[in-house]
């Protein structure tokens, strides 16, 4: 068994931006094991630019703006268990990964959480039809064509406008496929505005929305979809239904916090995020455990996630470090129109406590409103939210105190 | 060369058959049109080994499902395949119901079956909790059990392969010759293959087979059979498999565990056009969640990680056919093998081979036959210290590919050798379960791709996901 | 003439008013002064970043990604596209390496690295 004093699981953004906090809040022995061979995750392969704009204040591609995470890394000696899976973690802090050396067990005094997420598989979307090769998730695409530099396609249908179809469906028109539609089952898209402008409206690519995919034909590779208009409860309308050729489905549905180790250690999940729950240090139901980036929550920004993973990076050596202090703690509530609050716990320490939340649907001209009880804590105007936007809340401290037992966030049309 | 026997299909039939006749010094071959083994109704059925209660006295069914149920454990087992004698229930829900469930019961006495108990809804309730409080009265089986189905043919057919038998796919018979005592057996490609002994196990082909050979007395009934399957977090929602009473279709839609720790639901009952028509609809998986629903009230479909349809050869008459052509010499049918055709392999397979002996086949054994197979699932039921001394002599089990269900390269690479070796996507899927898991392939898919093409020495764009045109690349960038 | 846009700029995703008169614009609706500047030059001559994969000959299976350095004018993006299709480089491949020079008035730089 080896001893380090914080282990970082994952090594995409949230693990590097966390492994450097950790390391320069003062813990030196801090490891990050990495499944893949390379660090920078999902990052890798989304080779658009748009990334870092808030973060480091310039405008990058994902392979550069992970990149400028792994230096960091690299500058600060910190070491990468690569090619290294971990397969369980324990409540009392033992992880145990898989590499090509053998079995590794390591003891950590911190865990920070940093696996990712996972995108809906058409299993899980109970697409009916047949199961033809050409049914791709839109995540797998990617890779296959920007890190592994092969195509899956040449006529192809998106179903689902979260920005990962948005950006695939540009991706596969400049690499010379036609994409026939984007097809979303929401009657508003999932995605960010700028990218169904530079993504869709660019190439004249269709989004069809309140539409999803009825039927999948074909029996070695695809041939074609069924797509249909869905009634209120999401029911394809059976006279809008038409058949669109294809040899090619990418399903941008969804992301699913990958939390199968979590749950295994006996970490409190919340089902709304499918992330663990906690507080505004990122410090999960077991002491010592942190989490952070798509993990916990599935964020739209990797510069948000950058900021999640060094508030758990810090706290995590903070907890090592060793200056508990006994608080109060305030739990948080999703009310009327909000899908979600992180944290779920708020601790009365600190000078200002951030509340991320998504909305569920869009609406312009809001207010988001913070309260104890009756008493309202503090307002937000916003002039249109989505549920595609994470929103962030500051609320000073001093407004809090120990008399308030849950804090409820609920949008109001103004 | 003449081969002394030709098995065309290779399902859990024509795979057991194929290794029953491997014990003696016969050629023999199996010829099956798919790019893989157990690629029809042995791939996608319930999994279910029968207790034997069921079928109507005097029947083939009833004889097969009594004499096989032992037999297939026995054979699991030898084959190393995952299987368990996790017992079943049979669940009433009204009066007419309960009167169904006490002749089911009546009739496993008549067909020589103990061990089984009449319960109350609340004793079935205290050995299943998730239980619809609805059930009145159940049927206990304790000797049923659970196993594998398509690893279970693609073990029998590895065993058969590793004593001889010979396994020619993507052979699609397309004409059968009869003359001088010999069949000759064309394919689709233009080859063919010559025989004295014609044994047909083509499943829902079965009757265009025969009839190829100048016997049309088999009419196949095509039935399709919904099923979800959910993730393995959800495998314990049961510890039984939990029938319906029986109506006209077929023994309802079940909740089970798999073998593998998965939770399946279906299947459902539908008679269509064709042996190939295994789509699966909107109506059909709302039927069987709302069925599920009623029984296990609990289950989480929100976990479904899957869907799919198996198409069961049936056949007008209700009973299986297996037994010597009345029209074709040295030609066996093995047709229309639905419920609980499974159970039944093995002593289908005894009872073919005896009927060969009748026919005049030599049957010497061979002295160096070796019934059991390698369990190629072992690794992942090392200890951590075992799998770390596995990996130290060969790293590529260090290596996990497939994250959901913790796969290494080293098995995969294994896969693709044993016996009868994957050559696609789904083969690969189905031997080592990579890809099998919640994320359904998304993050192993490329790996495995590459994996594939190493060991088969093909270029990336040609890996299939099920053979024929089922390419997953169109090429380069 | 009018036209209304939504700035691309950053995830904010402004919608922006644009005032044309022959070659001035005015803009309004921006939160910034970046979207002024992308609402007159999407109104005068539309222009994007590109940024694509292209092979590497003696790495199989493996891909570079890379970006232009500047944007360049919409009109130009496919064959933009065609050139880098038709290219390959050569594996060692440093991020940040000029791998196009002059290309419709700018520079492909690589974005990632391939050892």
């Amino acid at each position: 068994m080896k001893n380090h004093d914080i282990v970082i699981i994952g090594g995409g953004p949230a693990g590097m931006a966390a492994a450097v906090a950790a390391f320069d809040s003062g813990v030196r022995d801090v490891v990050i094991i990495d499944r893949e061979d390379n660090l920078g995750g999902v990052l890798k392969q989304c080779i658009h630019n748009g990334f870092g704009l808030h973060k480091l204040g310039k405008e990058l591609t994902g392979p550069e703006y992970a990149h400028v995470y792994a230096q960091q890394v690299r500058e600060r000696g910190i070491k990468v268990y690569s090619g290294t899976t971990v397969t369980r973690i324990t409540s009392d802090k033992i992880v145990t990964a898989t590499n090509t050396d053998g079995i590794l067990k390591i003891q950590a005094k911190a865990v920070v959480l940093a696996m990712g997420c996972r995108e809906r598989s058409r299993g899980a979307l109970n697409i009916s039809g047949t199961r033809p090769a050409g049914v791709y998730s839109a995540g797998t695409a990617q890779k296959l064509i920007n890190c592994d530099g092969y195509m899956v396609g040449k006529r192809v249908v998106i179903l689902g406008s979260g920005d990962i179809g948005l950006i695939m469906a540009r991706r596969m028109t400049l690499q010379g496929a036609k994409v026939e539609a984007v097809c979303e089952i929401l009657p508003y898209s999932g995605g960010l505005t700028r990218n169904i402008v530079q993504c869709l409206e660019d190439y004249g690519i269709p989004l069809h929305l309140s539409t999803t995919v009825a039927e999948i034909h074909g029996s070695e590779r695809l041939e074609g979809v069924t797509v249909a208009q869905v009634d209120q409860n999401r029911a394809p309308i059976e006279s809008t239904r038409r058949y669109i050729p294809c040899d090619t489905l990418l399903l941008s549905c969804g992301l699913i916090p990958e939390n199968e180790l979590t749950l295994n250690a006996g970490i409190e999940l919340d089902k709304v995020t499918g992330g663990a729950v906690v507080d505004q240090f990122r410090q999960t139901s077991i002491d010592g455990i942190f989490a952070c980036g798509n993990v916990l929550q599935v964020h739209d920004l990797v510069d948000h996630v950058s900021d999640e993973a060094e508030c758990a990076g810090a706290s995590a050596a903070k907890y090592v470090l060793g200056n508990p202090s006994e608080c109060g703690r305030i739990t948080t509530c999703a009310g009327e129109g909000v899908r979600y609050v992180l944290p779920q716990r708020v601790l009365l320490s600190g000078e200002q406590v951030s509340l991320y939340l998504r909305v569920r649907e869009p609406q312009t001209g809001v207010k988001l409103v913070v309260k104890s009880g009756e008493r309202i804590i503090k307002t937000f105007p916003r002039l249109k939210a989505a549920p595609g936007e994470m929103e962030k809340l500051d609320i000073p401290m001093s407004l809090l105190s120990d008399a308030d037992k849950t804090l409820t966030v609920s949008m109001e049309v103004q | 060369m003449i081969y002394d026997i030709a098995i065309v299909g290779a399902g859990v039939c024509g795979g057991m058959i194929a290794r029953e006749l491997s014990r003696y010094d016969l050629r023999v071959c199996l010829l099956e049109r798919a790019n893989d083994v157990a690629m029809g109704a042995s791939k996608a059925n319930s999994g279910i080994i029968h207790g034997g209660f069921d079928p109507e006295p005097g029947t083939l069914k009833q004889k097969f499902n009594t004499e096989g149920r032992e037999l297939l454990f026995d054979a699991a087992r030898e084959l190393s395949v995952p299987h368990i004698r996790n017992g079943s229930l049979v669940c009433a829900f009204t009066p007419e119901e309960e009167e169904q469930v006490r002749e089911l019961y009546a009739r496993g006495a008549t067909n020589g079956i103990d061990n089984l108990h009449l319960i109350s809804g609340e004793q079935a309730r205290a050995l299943e909790s998730s239980l619809s409080q609805g059930v009145t009265l159940a049927l206990h089986v304790p000797d049923a059990g659970i196993v594998c189905p398509y690893k279970l043919t693609i073990a029998a057919v590895g065993n058969a392969m590793d004593n001889g038998v010979e396994l020619h796919r993507n052979f699609e018979v397309t004409g059968i010759e009869h003359s001088g005592g010999i069949f000759t057996l064309k394919s689709a490609a233009g080859e063919s293959v010559s025989t004295k002994y014609l044994i047909n196990c083509a499943g829902g082909h079965a009757g265009k087979v025969a009839a190829m050979a100048g016997d049309d007395s088999i009419e196949i009934i095509p039935r399709a059979g919904e099923y979800m399957l959910l993730d393995r977090s959800e495998g314990k929602t049961v510890g039984h498999t939990i029938f319906r009473a029986p109506s006209k279709e077929g023994k309802g839609i079940l909740v089970s565990p798999t073998a593998d720790g998965n939770l399946l639901l279906g299947p459902t009952a539908v008679r269509v056009d064709t042996p190939d028509s295994t789509q699966t609809t909107r109506e059909g998986l709302a039927a069987v969640a709302r069925s599920v629903k009623e029984s296990v009230p609990n289950v989480d479909l929100s976990r479904v990680i899957t869907s799919f349809t198996g198409v069961r050869a049936s056949h007008a008459a209700g009973d299986f056919i297996v037994g010597q052509s009345k029209t074709v010499d040295n030609m066996i049918n093995v047709a229309a093998i639905d419920s609980p055709g499974l159970t039944a392999c093995v002593a289908i397979a005894r009872y073919v081979t005896d009927i060969l002996g009748g026919m005049g086949v030599q049957l010497d054994r061979k002295p160096d036959w070796c019934g059991k197979r390698e369990d190629t699932e072992a690794f992942s039921k090392l200890t951590d210290e075992e799998k770390d001394a596995v990996i130290k002599q060969n790293p590529a089990y260090g290596r996990i590919i497939c994250r959901c269900e913790e796969i290494t390269e080293g098995e995969i690479r294994a896969a693709l050798h044993i016996n009868p070796p994957a050559l696609d996507m789904d083969g690969v899927k189905r031997r080592t379960r990579s890809g099998m898991g919640r994320c359904q392939g998304g993050f192993c898919a490329p790996f495995v791709m590459k994996l594939i093409a190493e060991e088969r020495q093909i270029e990336l764009e040609e890996v299939t996901k099920n053979g024929g045109s089922s390419k997953m690349l169109t090429g380069r960038i | 003439m009018t036209r209304t846009l939504t700035c691309i700029i950053c995830p904010r995703g402004c919608t922006l008013q644009a005032e044309i008169n022959g070659d001035s614009v005015s803009v309004s609706g921006n939160a910034c002064k970046r979207g002024e500047e992308y609402g007159r030059s999407e109104c005068l001559h539309p222009v994007r970043t590109v940024t694509a994969v292209i092979r590497v000959e003696n790495r199989p299976d493996c891909a570079l990604s890379v970006k232009t350095a500047q944007p360049i004018a919409k009109e130009h993006i496919f064959d933009l596209m065609a050139v880098l299709r038709g290219m390959t480089v050569k594996a060692p491949v440093a991020i940040g390496e000029v791998i196009c020079d002059n290309i419709y008035g700018t520079q492909v730089i690589a974005t990632g690295s391939v050892e």
